[in-house]
């Protein structure tokens, strides 16, 4: 049961699992959603979804699912017997429109001419006079003013017409991936740094059974801070261009970065680090941060990551003006040169696999740069990288 | 046993069949949402429309999934020990019970609302799969295993701030409670204000939505801040005139504290007042 709806959802990069689909059908055997196909949604929704930007994937899915019920051909009979369908349809008809319905030869013919057009027809329609659609006056469709119409699909006009899952209003929540690989995760392990600075106590079992022991049976109570997560990380990620095919990759050590450190702050860059930053990729043009300030805000102990593949023309890490954005005062390599100066620790990650770095001039010039401290953007990459910066 | 909103809070259709899909199948619901839009209200509503009690675990940076279930009090053990206290041999004198406890242990089916579930460790989801998934847990000072009497109704919020792991996620129902859409937003303002002027309401929501859709803004204002900023509207009884004419007679909205929270913000409204009104008079 509603095993292809799950298919359909699952392929569509919906993460849920059989697990969820057991709920839904427990939710669906306590009758939660009973012959409404707008509870459904929702019901399937809440037990299958479990993240917002995994909402507009769903909507997806749920329409290509039932749209696939809708455009059978035979939807009628597969469904429904048709007199059920045929008394259903004459009950809601007064005399007069059913006198009506004969002008197009009865119900009969107004089914056989409703499968008929929906062969000749093959895309959504909207308004007119002859297609299967919505707000016209033929006699098929939705929203229509053709008393003997067939609706088709969607709510009656009492409600919301379109159907909430056709609408995608989640649509731009769903600008990141799913969570990658939990290998990336555990490469990025490695720099936790577990310090005891917080101003929570604990008490010290050892030390205070020690001191008891020295304080000759007198109680003597030791506490210390409690351990915390306290890596700091700074993310500079290289965007557009020449980055475009490591997309998907980048986007994975994004999101587990994201969840593997409290104090993480990323900004984007386009090639080369210049006089600044831009912290929203859509607002780039509006909201730049100076690499100055970044410097000032930010202390020492920041871990610094870039990524990017350092591929460009060279002149644009050495020359002033050498951006091909915007006109920089100052060479790329310099502002680069002063992030790695201020802050103790830095890594560069590079999608471009290792066994290609020395054939492209710019990329030796960053490693330089970086006093050496580039790492491939592997699992192994990584781990090295972590080593690093965990030092 | 279902759950439709109550008199003082306006629930969507899909919220609605959220919590219902929670009632009847006695999971865990996680809630989202931008801050602001009801998310820790919704439990306490839930509970009083279902009339049943609410307990509230507020989570913190610092709390600890264990802490949930129940601390073992070692110190004053140790204390008491040294003064020879009676109360000392039994252990169970110094357990302290957890909220989670304090849901299982109850004879009616309560509420329980974990807030702000984000805000804690990464690990902390993690350390509650097992209790939220049987509803029972072990106490290893004592021995003895504590199991829900009735299983409670558990509504969790997040900010966001973190990523909830996988394995958690399954274990619970799901709901991101969208921004209210301007008909809705109009419910809301009359269940909390049903006096309220029609024209005020509407050249409010008017600025309200003018405002929010400002790019660039810190803090976007959220249904609470709409409602406070009404309340406000109304108490100081401002002629209509003053919304309407908002954008040219003054810089920005007027007692804009209610609806901006951030310095830069209110600057960033005065700066696009101030270009607004150099146009006109262009």
């Amino acid at each position: 049961m509603l095993i292809n709806l799950f298919h359909t959802v699952r392929s569509a990069g919906v993460p849920c699992t059989l697990r969820e689909l057991l709920d839904l059908l427990g939710a669906l055997e306590k009758n939660l959603a009973f012959a409404d196909m707008e509870d459904f949604y929702f019901l399937s929704r809440t037990t299958l979804v479990k993240d917002e930007k995994n909402y507009d994937k769903f909507d997806k899915a749920f329409e290509i699912y039932f749209k696939g019920i809708e455009t059978l051909e035979d939807i009628f009979e597969a469904l429904i017997p048709e007199d059920w369908l045929r008394k259903a349809f004459e009950k809601e008809l007064d005399p007069e429109e059913l006198k009506k319905i004969q002008s197009l030869g009865g119900l009969e013919k107004l089914l056989e001419e409703f499968k008929k057009r929906l062969e000749e027809q093959k895309e959504r329609h909207e308004g007119g006079n002859k297609w299967i659609g919505t707000n016209g006056t033929s006699p098929f469709g939705n929203n229509g003013q053709n008393p003997e119409g067939v609706r088709v699909g969607g709510e009656g006009g009492q409600k919301k017409a379109v159907k909430v899952w056709e609408q995608r209003q989640f649509q731009n929540l769903d600008d990141s991936v799913e969570i990658g690989t939990r290998n990336i995760k555990v490469a990025l392990r490695r720099l936790r740094k577990f310090a005891r600075q917080s101003t929570e106590y604990e008490l010290d079992m050892d030390g205070t059974i020690k001191s008891t022991a020295r304080n000759a049976g007198i109680l003597d109570i030791n506490m210390i801070p409690e351990r915390t997560n306290h890596v700091k990380v700074l993310l500079f990620f290289d965007v557009g261009g020449s980055m475009d095919p490591y997309i998907k990759l980048c986007e994975e050590l994004f999101s587990a970065l994201k969840t593997e450190f409290k104090h993480l702050k990323y900004f984007y860059f386009h090639n080369c680090v210049y006089e600044s930053v831009w912290e929203d990729n859509r607002r780039r043009t509006q909201e730049r941060f100076l690499v100055q300030d970044i410097i000032n805000k930010y202390s020492a102990d920041y871990k610094v990551i870039f990524v990017g593949d350092a591929t460009m023309a060279p002149y644009e890490i050495t020359n002033a003006g050498g951006s091909i954005e915007h006109w920089n005062e100052e060479p790329g390599g310099a502002t680069l040169k002063r992030l790695c100066q201020h802050f103790d620790k830095v890594a560069w990650l590079n999608p471009v696999p290792d066994d290609h770095w020395d054939y492209t001039s710019s990329l030796c010039i960053i490693r330089e740069l970086m006093d050496n401290r580039m790492f491939p953007l592997t699992l192994k990459g990584l781990e090295e990288g972590m080593a690093e910066l965990s030092k | 046993m279902k759950f439709t909103g109550t008199k003082n809070y306006v629930s969507t259709e899909d919220l609605s069949m959220a919590v219902n899909a929670t009632i009847a199948l006695e999971r865990p619901l996680i809630i989202k949402g931008e801050p602001g839009t009801g998310k820790t209200l919704l439990a306490v509503e839930v509970a009083q429309s279902l009339g049943m009690d609410l307990i509230e675990w507020h989570v913190k940076s610092t709390t600890k999934a264990s802490q949930g279930l129940y601390e073992y009090d070692a110190v004053t053990r140790l204390r008491d020990s040294q003064l020879g206290d009676e109360r000392v041999k039994d252990i169970k004198n110094y357990i302290k019970k957890g909220k989670l406890w304090e849901a299982f242990e109850s004879d009616k089916q309560v509420v329980l609302l974990i807030d702000e579930i984000d805000k804690a460790d990464i690990e902390f989801p993690n350390d509650l799969l097992q209790e939220l998934d049987r509803m029972e847990f072990y106490c290893y000072e004592t021995g003895e295993t504590i199991k829900a009497k009735k299983r409670p109704l558990i509504i969790i919020t997040s900010n966001n701030e973190k990523e909830l792991p996988d394995a958690f996620l399954r274990r619970c129902f799901f709901h991101y409670i969208q921004f209210p859409d301007r008909p809705t937003m109009e419910g809301i303002v009359k269940v909390h204000y049903p006096k309220i002027k029609k024209a005020l309401v509407k050249d409010a929501l008017d600025i309200f939505f003018d405002v929010r859709k400002i790019p660039g803004m810190k803090k976007k204002p959220s249904t609470s801040e709409l409602i406070d900023w009404l309340k406000l509207l109304m108490s100081d009884e401002l002629p209509d005139e003053i919304l309407k004419n908002a954008d040219t007679s003054k810089a920005i909205p007027p007692l804009y504290g209610a609806l901006l929270k951030n310095e830069q913000d209110v600057q960033l409204l005065e700066r696009l007042a101030f270009m607004s009104r150099r146009e006109q008079t262009k």
